[in-house]
């Protein structure tokens, strides 16, 4: 007896079981992505500086210039049809195009232009810098952006700069269009609706913000009416799956389409995986070491020299790192304009050694700061092993962001490891922070300025980069910035070592997925089912 | 004259009664008061002396020094640390938790739809853990020292000692992955959210409640086993404890006593020795459930669970101060709510506590 009411309860546990299991794939005009979306905490565009959001942004708004999916590495015009130039180069008047129109219905006007590129000013949260560097500022921004008629819009900026610069610069989050009208329906106590648009979307790219639900997921409901046609994908979801091992299960089941933040060894195992297809895109982000310059030892550029030659690039890369990041060593990115790929290090210990004698230095202790997150610890105990070899004792500090950030911007550090990712799509973005620092004094506080971080500077290297930031002629200003690249591989305080290159894992069916260089350049109006 | 005296006694309790009450009401407000303000008082303290900067998590570390600085004055942060504090009081005698950096809502907004997603798990996993761990520990007691009591100790030390992230990670991968007998992370398919208008938060009751039984059974297989890793745990813990304290009332004189009288062996157990071990069980229970509702990081990280614990983790790491400080809030609220219900189950349990 006893047993049949076991056997019975046990039928009804399964049974139970397979009644609960409920979960289905995803219909096929629908697209689910896991990935850790934890970053994301604003979606308005004059304050998104993080990955997911930036992400976010360059489907749900369509940008003054654009790097279009079916041309990644191609800048086009997104609101703007065409624009024309001056002879001097300061003034730009942009053809905003005909026919657009936002999601709530509204037009696109020159006024939306005007007031999307004022508001990033005026609000000046972090990315402002991309605009202000025009000389824009609060109080001269609105005499420097002006409506010329229903269909042109001029803008003026105060310095000498490239327009090639300008006008990259104009393809960043920060030259998104917002709906005037509908956001300023929502502003409130000035806020030009800053704290609306943070959870609310307000453009005329391929989707809108259905919903962002933080920690669960983000909703984009497609644009039917987009200017290159509806997305094949009526709805999109980010859903928020923060344990690799669980994106991986997954995508394995089928209840999503991609998988985002696989580590090298998952996607390892599945890269024979009949059902899936992992892709690989390289992306612009960089990692480096750093040595404080003011620091007693590290001050010397000959003990920078002989770090560079006690790092195992190769080994590292080839290892733990296969598959997600190449070995590069210069400040912009292999495979955008005025990329320069020449890596003249490798691992060698008798050099290092050397240089150190010759500096006439004795082994020195020396601690490295980096992050938590992988793959910066197995980064830092590399560098460990083989600073050892060079005789230079180390110890690794690994601190959560919160705490490692303010350490950095503070000049506190000794040596770091840290990633840089370009701001926009132009070699200014990254040669202003790397090579620039105007001002060394610890009072200038730059603290968004890397070489002032470690408390580099070079008078000639400032001039030099202002040179690049303003020339003109294309060839000679991609001449400049390659050779600014080399020297700061020999003379900056830094030891380059990886460009990232993002890999996702998708069912095989699921095509069309666009991951450009940059970390916003990620599209999902091409994807197919 | 009887009838006299005890009508004066009456009077006499009943005025007692009249100014004990107020008091005691008086005493467990004040005492209340004292227990949020410390918890405030020391949450706030501990957010503004961490070695963490909480303007980076909004403007994050490439931010020039100006965006910086006004993010700084923004956040309040130039004013001494007493006068936050005493603004952050005002501000939550409005009852404004203020505004989350992570999510750019109202905190009290997150808290009503995190907290009930740690409910729901919290509150299932807890009966899965009464329900199978009570009766697993009386039931190892009774039969002490016998093959079925070595069993259930060995679950028990299995349960409580293997670590929830791990178990939850294999149980993923067998049940859901390899048989797919249950639904895998998350509270629900993302295609049925916002389909059940939320009037409790709990989905399975509100799906319930709309009829939606689609949904409630999708809802029923994604929590089916987070709140069964989390039972397990409770289930172990809850049986070591209970067979422990059967294990001490049977071997009092009262119970040989009993079995001297003959009363038959399940009424020796059940109506004896165990009503004694149910004020030890209400105080074991409360605790389990109340550390449940504090959210299980872990499991809740590894189902990708949108519950109070992830909230307030990432909230911490992210130096989501108001977040954290809400979240604190509601946790602290669900310790002293439960210990206030356990004292009056007491009282239900066991005369000599009225």
């Amino acid at each position: 007896m006893g047993r049949v009411v076991r056997s019975v309860a046990a039928m009804g546990c399964v049974v139970a079981l397979g009644l609960v299991r409920a979960a289905a794939a995803p219909p096929d005009d629908i697209f689910v992505m896991a990935k850790d979306v934890g970053d994301v905490i604003t979606l308005d565009p004059a304050e998104v500086f993080e990955f997911t959001a930036g992400e976010i942004v360059a489907n749900v708004y369509d940008r003054l210039m654009m790097f279009e999916p079916e041309h990644p590495g191609q800048i086009a015009g997104g609101v703007a049809e065409n624009y024309a130039i001056s002879d001097d180069g300061r003034t730009i008047v942009f053809r905003i195009r005909d026919g657009l129109r936002f999601h709530s219905g509204n037009p696109v006007r020159p006024e939306d232009v005007e007031f999307s590129l004022e508001r990033v000013v005026k609000l000046n949260r972090t990315p402002a810098f991309i605009v202000t560097q025009f000389g824009w500022n609060a109080g001269n921004v609105e005499d420097l952006i002006q409506v010329v008629d229903a269909r042109h819009l001029r803008i003026e900026v105060t310095e000498g700069l490239s327009p090639g610069l300008i006008l990259n610069a104009l393809s960043a989050g920060v030259a998104s269009v917002v709906d005037r009208e509908l956001v300023l329906a929502h502003a409130a106590d000035g806020d030009l609706g800053h704290a609306w648009l943070k959870t609310h979307s307000a453009g005329s790219g391929a989707f809108r913000l259905g919903r962002w639900k933080a920690n669960e997921y983000i909703a984009l409901e497609a644009n039917p009416h987009y200017r290159r046609g509806a997305p094949a994908m009526r709805r999109v979801f980010l859903r928020h799956v923060p344990e690799p091992s669980a994106q991986r299960l997954l995508l394995e089941r089928g209840d999503v389409d991609m998988a985002r933040n696989l580590t090298p060894d998952q996607i390892g195992a599945l890269a024979e995986h009949a059902d899936l297809a992992v892709d690989s895109y390289p992306k612009g982000a960089i990692v480096y070491l750093a040595a404080n310059a003011g620091h007693p030892v590290l001050g010397n550029s000959a003990v920078v020299q002989a770090l560079r030659y006690a790092i195992d690039y190769r080994g590292m890369a080839d290892s733990f790192l296969a598959g997600q990041f190449a070995v590069h060593q210069a400040f912009w990115p292999a495979g955008l304009w005025a990329g320069y790929t020449a890596t003249p290090y490798e691992l060698d210990i008798e050099k290092a050694r050397s240089l150190l004698e010759d500096a006439g230095l004795e082994p020195f202790d020396v601690r490295i700061d980096t992050l938590t997150s992988s793959p910066f610890p197995q980064i830092a105990q590399s560098l460990q092993a083989t600073f050892a070899q060079a005789g230079i004792r180390s110890r690794i500090v690994m601190q959560d962001g919160r705490t490692l950030w303010p350490r950095y911007r503070a000049r506190k550090h000794e040596l770091i490891i840290a990633r840089w990712s370009p701001d926009y799509m132009d070699p200014h973005a990254n040669a202003d922070a790397f090579a620039r620092n105007p001002d060394n004094r610890p009072e200038a506080g730059l603290a968004g300025v890397l070489a002032w971080r470690n408390a580099w500077a070079s008078e000639d290297i400032n001039a030099k980069t202002i040179e690049a930031r303003d020339t003109r002629d294309l060839a000679a200003r991609e001449r400049m910035y390659q050779e600014l690249q080399r020297r700061l591989q020999t003379e900056g305080p830094y030891a380059i070592m990886f460009q990232q290159i993002d890999q996702i894992v998708r069912r095989r069916h699921v095509e069309g997925f666009v991951s450009g260089v940059n970390f916003d350049h990620v599209y999902y109006r091409m994807v197919t089912k | 004259m009887p009838e006299g005296r005890t009508g004066s006694q009456l009077d006499r309790n009943r005025s007692s009664l009249l100014v004990q009450a107020p008091r005691q009401i008086a005493g467990t407000a004040l005492s209340l008061a004292l227990t949020f303000a410390g918890l405030t008082a020391v949450t706030f303290v501990i957010a503004r002396v961490m070695p963490a900067d909480p303007v980076l998590a909004i403007v994050g570390d490439r931010a020039h020094q100006d965006v910086y600085d006004a993010v700084y004055r923004e956040l309040g942060l130039d004013q001494p640390i007493f006068v936050q504090y005493l603004r952050y009081l005002g501000q939550l005698f409005e009852g404004d938790l203020g505004v989350s950096i992570m999510t750019a809502q109202p905190v009290l907004v997150d808290l009503l739809r995190f907290f009930p997603a740690t409910l729901e798990l919290a509150t299932v996993a807890t009966l899965l853990g009464v329900l199978g761990g009570v009766p697993l520990g009386v039931l190892a007691a009774v039969r002490q020292g016998r093959w079925l009591d070595h069993l259930i100790r060995v679950i028990g030390l299995f349960g409580y000692s293997v670590p929830v992230f791990w178990l939850g990670m294999l149980a993923l991968f067998v049940l859901y992955a390899k048989l797919g007998w249950v639904a895998g992370p998350g509270r629900i398919d993302i295609f049925f959210d916002g389909m059940v208008e939320p009037v409790t938060g709990l989905i399975l009751v509100d799906s319930a409640l709309a009829r939606e039984w689609e949904i409630f059974r999708n809802a029923l297989g994604h929590l089916v086993l987070p709140a069964g890793i989390l039972g397990i745990h409770s289930l172990a813990y809850l049986a070591r404890m209970t067979r422990h304290f059967m294990l001490e009332q049977l071997g009092q004189e009262y119970i040989l006593a009993a079995r001297v009288k003959g009363v038959p062996e399940r009424a020796v157990i059940w109506r004896h020795a165990f009503r004694n071990v149910l004020v030890q069980l209400i105080t074991i229970v409360g605790l389990t459930y109340a550390s449940l509702l504090e959210g299980s990081v872990l499991t809740e990280t590894v189902f990708a669970w949108p519950g109070i614990g992830q909230y307030i983790t990432s909230s911490l790491f992210n130096n989501d101060m108001s977040a954290v400080l809400g979240g604190t809030i509601v946790v602290g609220v669900c310790f002293v709510g439960i210990n206030m219900g356990s004292d009056l189950l007491y009282r239900l349990v066991d005369p000599r506590a009225r």
